[in-house]
């Protein structure tokens, strides 16, 4: 009997102390997550990010004081805790989205234009404008590691854009005032070796890399063209694929440069933003070849391919840039044409796919489409949104 | 006061750029006929948005510089709003700054021109 009693006491203070440790870590909100299903979203002009979940489409927490974020792009790091965030203003911050604050941040130099994380994790690269070219950091603690300046042949400065990320601990990235690809490469400790290839077309503006990590593809301003340098075969050199597409015809004045990272590949096609021109030019994977171009609304920014290869979604440059229009891969037509608002500037998929979040910058609004139902299934407010960013891409070569 | 920005605008097109010769025609008819145009406070906002985030997109938010240099005042020394509102009307294509005639009247240019030469972009 008092044995009993004994036990039940036992049994009871254990009751309320395990309650009490439940509550008292709700109060610091400390409830064990993975990081899987985090993303962030970019806030330009108030230079803080919202740290959002795709499962219950949620806002968690936001991050503020981190600089000029206008064309701010972000990368993770492989346990998808942390990201490493690109101002304009050469800030470079690590922020824990887990516990939404600020864990390293420097100002590397005056102007950036984004960055990439090596295969391994240890290191980020960033491109800047001012002074041109790439430094690269500890992914740890930001101290930096490697400096490495675009200097050109008369003595001066490029500006450096499309930086990615490539197998073997390298990285890729061009010269936009040289028209130079060069390829920086880590695998034998932190003094690297640099290759360049010179001659690749006039101003390169950004550049994608194939998601098996084989191709890099440089989209040029100054001709109709693109410049492709395949990393399994380095000393074949650059080679040049769709050139002189629309050659003749008048090109549009260019409000917005096209991206190209986040490019769509859908099955054996990939689809590029055509420069100045209101098109998308599908390309054969395997030949690289132009097989057609499919007319848009505007001239596209990003066209980007739900995962499962089967939809690409379009946004606009100004002054058409209030519209999203979806291709259908296997008949290659519109199937819908949205107008979120004023200013869509980014989309991004879950990594199944079956959700797509779209920033409105001048409505102050991120919106979550059901990909199946076409149909908005959320809407959470941020400040002037630009880029939206899933941990997923932690698991993906040049994102 | 209008007559002598213009005349010196003109002066520098003379010097400096034939083909600007052909635009200070355009630019001046419409700045006589209308003798400063008056925009409404609300096209006002719509431009100072303009300046901020679609000039922003390339010479960044700040206009401090990006992929297009900074148009900060210190940077603009050399230019007059005549001079300015022509590049912006004009730009030059082939180095990626693009021509805003199609968007932008020539008053909304000159706005514009002034704005940047003030250094007031909010
Ligand atoms: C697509 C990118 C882009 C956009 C958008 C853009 N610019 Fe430019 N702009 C440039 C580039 C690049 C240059 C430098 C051109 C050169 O090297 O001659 C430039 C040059 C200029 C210059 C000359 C500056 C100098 O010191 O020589 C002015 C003024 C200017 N832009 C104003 C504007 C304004 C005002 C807007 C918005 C209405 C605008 N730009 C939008 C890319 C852009």
């Amino acid at each position: 009997m008092t044995a009993h009693l004994g036990k039940m006491v036992r049994v009871w203070s254990l009751l309320v102390l395990l309650t009490a440790a439940v509550i008292s870590h709700a109060g610091a909100s400390q409830v064990l997550r993975g990081t899987g299903d985090l993303g962030l979203i970019i806030e330009r002009a108030s230079g803080s990010v919202v740290i959002i979940e795709t499962t219950g489409q949620t806002k968690l927490g936001r991050v503020e004081g981190l600089g000029d974020l206008s064309h701010a792009s972000a990368v993770f790091s492989r346990d998808g805790r942390f990201a490493y965030i690109f101002g304009r203003d050469g800030g470079l911050t690590k922020v824990d989205l887990l516990r939404a604050e600020i864990a390293a941040r420097v100002i590397q130099s005056g102007n950036s234009i984004g960055g990439a994380i090596s295969q391994d994790g240890r290191l980020i690269a960033v491109s800047n404008y001012k002074p041109g070219g790439v430094r690269v950091f500890d992914a740890e603690n930001l101290k930096m590691v490697a400096d490495i300046p675009a200097t050109m042949k008369d003595g001066t400065l490029s500006k450096v854009v499309g930086l990615v990320d490539a197998p073997g601990q390298k990285f890729v990235f061009s010269l936009w005032d040289a028209g130079e690809i060069w390829l920086l490469d880590f695998q034998a400790g932190p003094e690297p070796a640099l290759s360049k290839y010179r001659n690749v077309g006039r101003n390169p503006y950004d550049a994608l890399i194939t998601s098996d990590g084989r191709y890099y593809v440089a989209g040029l301003f100054g001709e109709d063209g693109l410049a492709k340098l395949d990393l399994w075969n380095m000393d074949a050199g650059v080679s040049r694929i769709l050139d002189g597409y629309g050659r003749g015809e008048e090109k549009l004045p260019v409000y917005k440069m096209p991206h190209l990272e986040g490019w769509a590949r859908a099955g054996d096609y990939l689809f590029l933003p055509a420069v100045g021109r209101h098109e998308l030019l599908v390309v054969d994977a395997s030949t690289w070849r132009e097989v057609q171009r499919i007319p848009v609304h505007g001239q596209p920014v990003f066209a980007v391919a739900r995962p499962d290869g089967r939809q690409i979604w379009v946004n606009f440059a100004h002054p058409r840039n209030d519209t999203v229009q979806v291709i259908d891969v296997p008949s290659m037509t519109i199937v819908k044409t949205y107008t979120p608002g004023k200013a869509v500037l980014h989309m991004e998929f879950t990594p199944r796919g079956e959700q797509v979040w779209i920033s409105v910058r001048d409505d102050d609004r991120v919106d979550v489409y059901d990909t199946r139902t076409m149909e908005v299934t959320q809407s959470l407010r941020a400040e002037k949104p630009s880029g939206i960013f899933l941990t997923a891409r932690a698991g993906r070569t040049g994102l | 006061m209008m007559h002598s920005v213009m005349s010196r605008a003109s002066n520098w097109r003379l010097l400096n750029n034939a083909a600007a010769v052909l635009l200070s025609v355009a630019v001046l008819i419409p700045a006589m006929a209308s003798a400063g145009e008056t925009l409404s406070d609300s096209r006002r906002t719509d431009l100072n948005h303009l300046l901020r985030q679609d000039c922003g997109s390339c010479h960044g938010m700040t206009l401090k510089g990006g992929l297009g240099p900074s148009l900060l005042p210190e940077q603009l020394a050399a230019w007059d709003v005549e001079s300015l509102a022509a590049m912006i009307l004009s730009g030059n294509p082939e180095k990626a700054m693009p021509g805003w005639s199609g968007l932008l009247s020539d008053a909304e240019a000159r706005y514009l021109a002034q704005r940047l030469l003030e250094g007031d972009v909010q």
